[in-house]
Order: C-alpha cells, then structure tokens, then sequence
C-alpha cells in the first residue's frame, strides 16, 4: 500500500514542528514553551515515520515527550516562574546571537544550493516491517561498544543529577 | 513533488538556527534547555534523512543522540535546582560567580 | 464500492487492507462501544461499590438505577461551564482535549481480534505505551493552567508518580515481548518448541505468537511471566490514578487535584478519558499476558465440537443477562407505582435476549467470538479495578515512591534478566 498524500503530510508537519519551534524560544511562559516543544517533538516523530523509520518514532514520543517534556514540566512547577515572567526575557547579547545565527544560516543555505548534487538521487526502500529487528541487531552486534558507552553515561547522568539537586547526601 | 532528502535537510537547518537563536539570545535556562533539544532534534533529523540514503546507521545513531539528550536533560535541570535553591534566580547572566 | 464490501472476505485488518471506509468505520464502532463501555462502567462501578459496602446504590432512576448515568451525562452537560479568572485560558481550555485524545488514540493498534483491529502497527505495543504516557502531559497542563493551589500539587504528584511507574511498566512489557521470540517450552512443558525466533512489537503478532507457541505468557517460563504480569498489573493501577494510588485527586487531601477548577462538561472529558485509558491498559496487559481474543485452550478442546460449544459463549453470556433482567421485572413490587419501570426492565430483558439471538446466527457468531473473549478479559480487570477501590486504603506519597522505585523496578530488571536467561538456556 502506497502511503496517501505525502507532499500534504510533509509540509503540514515541518510547518507544525517549525512553527511551534519559533514558539519554544519566542514565548515569555515557560510552560507553553514546553507545550509548543511537546508539538515540534509530536510532528518530528510524523517525520520519522514518512522516513520509513518506525522504531525511531516510537522511541521520540515514549522517551522525549513522556519522559524528557514531563522532566521540564515538573521543574518548571518547582521553579517560582511568576518573577521571571516581569524581567527581560532576552540578553544584551541578542543582536550579535541573532547576527551568528544568521550567519550560520547563510552557511546552510550555501552548502545546501552548492552540493545538492552530491546526494544519491534514489532512496533506498528499506523493509519496514523489519525495521525495528534490524535496528535492534545493529545495535546489539555491531555498535556494542557504543550502546555500552551510553549506558555508562546514563549511569553518570542520574548520579550526576541526584548530587546536583538534592540538598544533603 | 516527490518529496526528497533535500526538503528534510532544510526542515533540520530551521529547526537547528531557531534553536541555536534561542540558546544564543533567552535569558531563561530552562529556555536555553528547550533550544538545545530542538538543536538535538535537528541533528536527530538529519540522521534519520541521511539514513534513507545511505543504511540504517543514521537511525541506530539517533537512538544514541536521543539517550544523550535525557541524560543531559537530567543533569541540566538538576543543576538549575541545585542554583535556583541557592540564588533565587534562574537567569543564565547572573549564573556568573565561580564560588558561593 | 467494491474495494467496500470486498474487505468483509479479507482477513487483515482494514489498516493494512487499506480499506479507507472501514478504517473509519471501524474508528467509529470503537469509540461507540468505548463509550458505551464507560457509561455501563460508571453504573456498574457505583452498584458494585454499593453492594460491597452493603448499601444499594442508585435505585431511582431506571429500575435499580439503570438510567443513572444519563442522568449525570445530562446533569453534566447542561451545568454551568466555569473557568476561573486567573487560569491560562488556552491551556486550561486544551488539557481535557488532550487527555481524551491520549486515551482514544491508544484504540487504534488493539486487536480485539485477529481483523478487528483499526490497524496492525509494527511498532505496536512501543505506540500504545507511548501515547498512553503522553496523558500525563494533559493532568499536568490541567494542573497549572487552574492557578490554583490543589491542582498544581495534584499534578505534581502525577507527574512524578506517573513518570515512577512507567519504567516499571515498560520493563515489565519489554520482558513479555521478549517471550515472542524466545523458543521456550511453555508452561510445563505442554507447548510446542516450533515457535519462529523472531520477536516483534505488532500487538496481533503478539497473540499470533502466544497461539503458535501454545501458550499465554501469564504462564510462560512458569513464575516470571506471573511475576511481571503482576508487575505491570499494579503499574498499570497507578498509571491510571485509581484507588489505592489515585493521590493526583486523592478528595481527604486535595479536594479532587487536579480537575478540581473543572464543571460541566470538561470534567466530564476527564471522566470520560479516565475510564477510557483504564479500558486501554487493560488491553494491553491482556494482549500482552493473556492471550488476546484467543479463547481459552484453543489447542487443547480442539476440535469442530469444541469450536462450536466455545462460539456459544456469547449468546449465553446474553441469556443470562436477559435472565436476570426478566427475573427482577417479575418479581417487582405489585404497586402501580413500579409500573412504567417494569415495562422498561422487560424491554430492556427483551433487547438483550434479542441481541443474544442474534449472536447465535453463525456468520455473526464467527466475527464476533474474538471480540467477546476479547472483552470478557478486559472486563475482568474492569472489576479488579473497582475491588481494589473498595478494598485498599490510599497509601501515602512516600510509600508509593517506595513501592515504585525500590520494589517495582529491581523487581522488573531481575524478571527480564532471569526472562532472557531462562530463555537462552
């Protein structure tokens, strides 16, 4: 079965995901900006899944926006946000970070109009019924090393994190 | 039209310059956090393009960004606890004393 | 027109099919029968308490009490619609809307049996618990968007108590799905050891491969399938915020958490989402542990005579409901003041005994058994719910962190390494 109206889904979804990125650093709420994030996360992992990448998608929705976006949430609940909403909201640097970033921009757009050619002009079909068994045994077989590494790094991370917050160990 | 690797790649480069504005110019730290995971999404989105293109590597290494971006979700906003019990603050320009 | 009723001989789910009609037809028919469901839930789980706690509930609406809950949908509907002056409007207004989307979504990959399902996802189960966690998201936006004090502690206790048991629960389906691949010999040693050795996330291939393995992972490897269907039997308890664990809208201690700002008809979202997302998890611990919509021992009583006798099942299950019913209309007091509520119980008896009929025809009887051994198991767990509200006392925030961090987890990545050993040995 071919997939229906993918141009449609396409840009539907980069306008939500980039739309509501504006929204992430424009807004003075923290909270709707962790709101606007959960809608760039939720139209990300549609891409994953127009890419052929379902496993991908899965793992977006169940770890950044019900682990990672809920993590925000409750810090921002902890955090007396009432103060920070009446101060500047952007730093005296704003003009020479929006000037970098511009900068960076350009580059993109440099790099993307010169090297366009460079790219393999057919995708590769993968199977994606199989999509998840083939990431897993990659993972297990040939990136051992690395997916022992970030383990490694999840373990540092949470003992990191529990000397950072809390007040008498 | 076909939608190609091409449309991705300037979806990611947006998501990338927005976050990198966001972590350049807010005040917020818990702002700044949020930028960085758009800047990790992006990079995430890239990934998974390229792997329609080249094998499923692209994907294995987005899984490893994304445990990458919850441990450093997890200490990142555990600092900002420890500051913010500390100074009252959480603005990232008064973040400036060395020792308190 | 063709590709319509060309799909009623297919047998994939309309999903797959790419049946676009019956996708939505089907869509349509779950969020009926869900609905539905919660309303018979919300009767049932007040006559049931009732009766637990010697009292009769409602009786005066309907015959005992049988109209009640259109009575409260109406009473909700038509009730003032609040918002509080210093809420975030926006978000006060998205909360309830996403919650019950979580908890509809989640509908969509549960095969109810081996077609009906609206589609078969081949990351399945990983779909289902994600989008169920993002419910989490609509209790906390509730929560702070009332600018109140009760709600936002209400949904600082679910966030942090939801986030807890979801890696409880998540290690205890990660050790269940790792059976679809592991070649055991089933419960002692009745199975087959033929089973393939691939796994798979799709919710159908997940009752697919307990058929084929001749066995329901409750009893696979014999303690640890117990031991994590136990696990993910009391996450799933508080994942949803009921009793014991329902300290997000815990009444002695936070009025109602975090719908407390709510009336009308958005806190009837929340109710609506609540049971919703209950049905939805059962679900999944009966996809995952209970064999699905397979009927019991289905290798076993094989047979054309046992097939039959099983697909009888339903019609029964009818006729005696229709019993039931028209055994209270008879024994009804005389006075003509129970008049009209006789008739009613007698054509309410009627309607069920027609439907139990109509159950016996043997097209419908095929099509329909899935579903019923489907819904007999969720049903169970539907009880179980409202026994542990008539049972167990509340616990206290600490102990539930206690319970989840410092029992549940360990407990969860002992069974899948001992799941995974036990497996490869």
């Amino acid at each position: 079965m071919d997939p229906v109206a993918t141009p449609y889904f396409f840009y539907g979804l980069s306008a939500v995901a980039v739309l509501s990125a504006v929204g992430v650093i424009m807004r003075r709420n923290p909270v709707h900006s962790a709101i606007a994030l959960i809608f760039t996360l939720l139209s990300l992992a549609g891409l994953y899944l127009m890419l052929y990448a379902p496993f991908v998608a899965g793992v977006q929705i169940i770890l950044y926006v019900g682990g990672i976006v809920v993590l925000f949430l409750f810090v921002i609940m902890l955090i007396n946000i009432e103060r920070m909403q009446r101060e500047y909201q952007f730093n005296k640097q704003w003009l020479v970070g929006l000037l970098a970033a511009a900068a960076l921009g350009a580059l993109f757009v440099a790099v993307y109009v010169k090297g366009q050619s460079i790219f393999p002009q057919h995708a590769v079909r993968f199977p994606e019924q199989l999509n998840t068994q083939q990431v897993g045994k990659m993972l297990y077989v040939d990136y051992l090393l690395p997916f022992e590494i970030a383990s490694l790094l999840l373990l540092v991370a949470i003992v990191g994190a529990v000397v950072m917050a809390k007040k008498r160990i | 039209m076909e939608i190609t690797t091409l449309h991705y790649l300037v979806v990611a480069s947006a998501l990338f310059i927005i976050g990198t504005i966001g972590v350049l110019t807010r005040r917020n730290v818990i702002i700044i956090l949020m930028s960085i995971e758009l800047i990790l999404n992006a990079v995430n989105l890239n990934l998974v393009a390229f792997s329609r293109l080249y094998g499923l590597q692209g994907q294995v290494f987005s899984i490893f960004v994304i445990t990458d971006a919850a441990a450093e979700a997890a200490v990142g906003l555990g600092i900002l606890i420890a500051f913010f019990r500390n100074k009252e603050t959480i603005n990232a320009d008064e973040i400036d004393l060395l020792k308190f | 027109m063709a590709d319509f009723s060309n799909y009623l001989n297919s047998n994939l789910t309309p999903g797959q099919a790419g049946a676009h009609l019956w996708v939505v037809i089907y869509i349509l028919i779950i969020f009926a029968a869900v609905s539905l469901a919660v309303i018979a839930m919300n009767w049932l789980e007040r006559k049931i308490l009732a009766h637990m706690q010697v009292r009769l509930g409602p009786m005066r609406v309907g015959p005992h009490g049988l109209l009640q809950p259109i009575a409260d949908a109406l009473k909700l509907l038509i009730k003032e619609d609040i918002i509080p002056e210093n809420a975030d409007k926006l978000v006060f207004w998205m909360a309830p809307l996403v919650v019950v989307i979580t908890a509809f979504t989640t509908y969509i990959v549960i095969p109810f049996g081996p077609t009906h399902a609206v589609t078969d996802m081949n990351i399945g189960i990983l779909f289902m618990l994600g989008v169920a966690s993002l419910g989490t998201l609509g209790i906390i936006m509730a929560g702070w968007a009332s600018n109140s004090h009760y709600p936002l502690l209400g949904s600082l206790r679910s966030s942090a108590q939801m986030v807890s048991y979801e890696v409880a629960m998540g290690m205890a389906a990660v050790s269940a799905i790792l059976m679809t691949s592991l070649r055991g010999t089933g419960v002692y040693g009745i199975g087959s050891p033929t089973a393939d050795a691939i796994g798979t996330l799709s919710m159908i291939e997940i009752v697919r491969a307990q058929m084929n393995q001749h066995v329901w992972f409750v009893f696979k490897f014999f303690p640890l399938g117990l031991a994590a269907f136990g696990i993910f039997a009391i996450a799933m308890v508080a994942e949803t915020n009921r009793a014991p664990f329902d300290l997000p809208e815990a009444e002695s201690e936070l009025t109602a958490g975090f719908h407390t700002e709510y009336s009308g008809f958005r806190w009837s979202l929340f109710f609506l989402a609540e049971y919703a997302a209950m049905i939805a998890v059962s679900s999944i611990a009966v996809t995952l542990w209970l064999g699905g919509w397979l009927r019991p021992f289905p290798h076993w009583l094989s047979g054309d005579a046992w097939d039959t006798a099983f697909s009888i099942f339903p019609a029964f299950t009818f006729f005696v409901l229709a019993g039931m019913a028209l055994r209270t209309t008879v024994r009804m007091p005389k006075h003509p003041y129970f008049k009209i509520q006789k008739a009613g119980l007698g054509v309410f008896g009627l309607l069920l005994g027609g439907i139990g009929l109509v159950l016996l025809v043997p097209p419908v009887r095929d099509r329909v058994q899935d579903i019923y051994w489907f819904a007999i198991k969720v049903a169970a767990f539907m009880y179980l719910y409202i026994w542990y509200r008539g049972t167990f006392p509340r616990y206290r925030f600490d102990q539930l962190m206690r319970l989840g961090w410092k029992f549940m987890i360990p407990t969860g990545i002992g069974v899948l390494i001992a799941t995974a050993l036990v497996g490869v040995l």
